[in-house]
């Protein structure tokens, strides 16, 4: 069973890694937010499937962090791109 | 662990490993944002979701078993939210290429 889940967690990553190929041709910089997005979800899903492969409970947690981490990364960049709220104040040049 | 569920294991593994090429080549293949925004969050909720359907079996508490179920959940919600707005910027600069 372990062989099995070490091969699906590898076939995974060799797929999100195939999708980061987007990232170099964008054209819009959200098409390579969403090549981000899918390595973020791929990542949870490969750490899943190692811990369950050696037996690693920790991986559960790593895997949580992962998730937010990706959330956050996907608001952050919207955020980034929207137009200034109702007083806000912003610190950067970019627009 | 019974054959059944080893069983269901494989056969849950496979899919979402199905569903996250899938995703890849939707990604790399469709001709403009919004199908590949559709394509992406088939791999993030599908993917992600038999994978995790299939982990089931193999916790060995019903706490870990929750917090797998929870992962799940979080990316549910932070994908569909995600997906909304990163379509909406889309929309205010213009037609997708």
């Amino acid at each position: 069973m372990a062989e099995f889940l070490l091969g699906a967690a590898a076939f995974i990553l060799a797929m999100v890694a195939l999708g980061l190929v987007r990232v170099l041709r964008g054209p819009a910089d959200a098409d390579r937010m969403m090549a981000a997005q899918l390595l973020g979800t791929g990542g949870i899903a490969a750490v899943l499937l190692l811990g369950a492969a050696t037996d690693e409970r920790a991986a559960i947690d790593v895997a949580l962090t992962l998730a937010l981490l990706a959330a956050f990364a996907a608001f952050a960049f919207v955020k980034a791109r929207s137009a200034p709220a109702n007083g806000e104040v912003r610190t950067d040049d970019q627009p | 662990m019974s054959v059944v569920l080893e069983w269901w294991t494989v056969v849950a593994v496979v899919a979402g490993a199905f569903f996250f090429l899938a995703g890849t080549i939707g990604l790399l293949r469709f001709p403009d944002s919004f199908t590949r925004l559709h394509a992406l969050t088939k791999a993030d909720n599908l993917g992600l979701g038999l994978v995790v359907l299939g982990l089931l079996p193999l916790v060995d508490s019903v706490s870990a078993g929750l917090k797998l179920v929870c992962i799940w959940l979080l990316v549910l919600l932070s994908g569909a939210t995600a997906s909304q707005l990163i379509a909406r910027t889309f929309r205010r600069d213009g037609s997708p290429s």
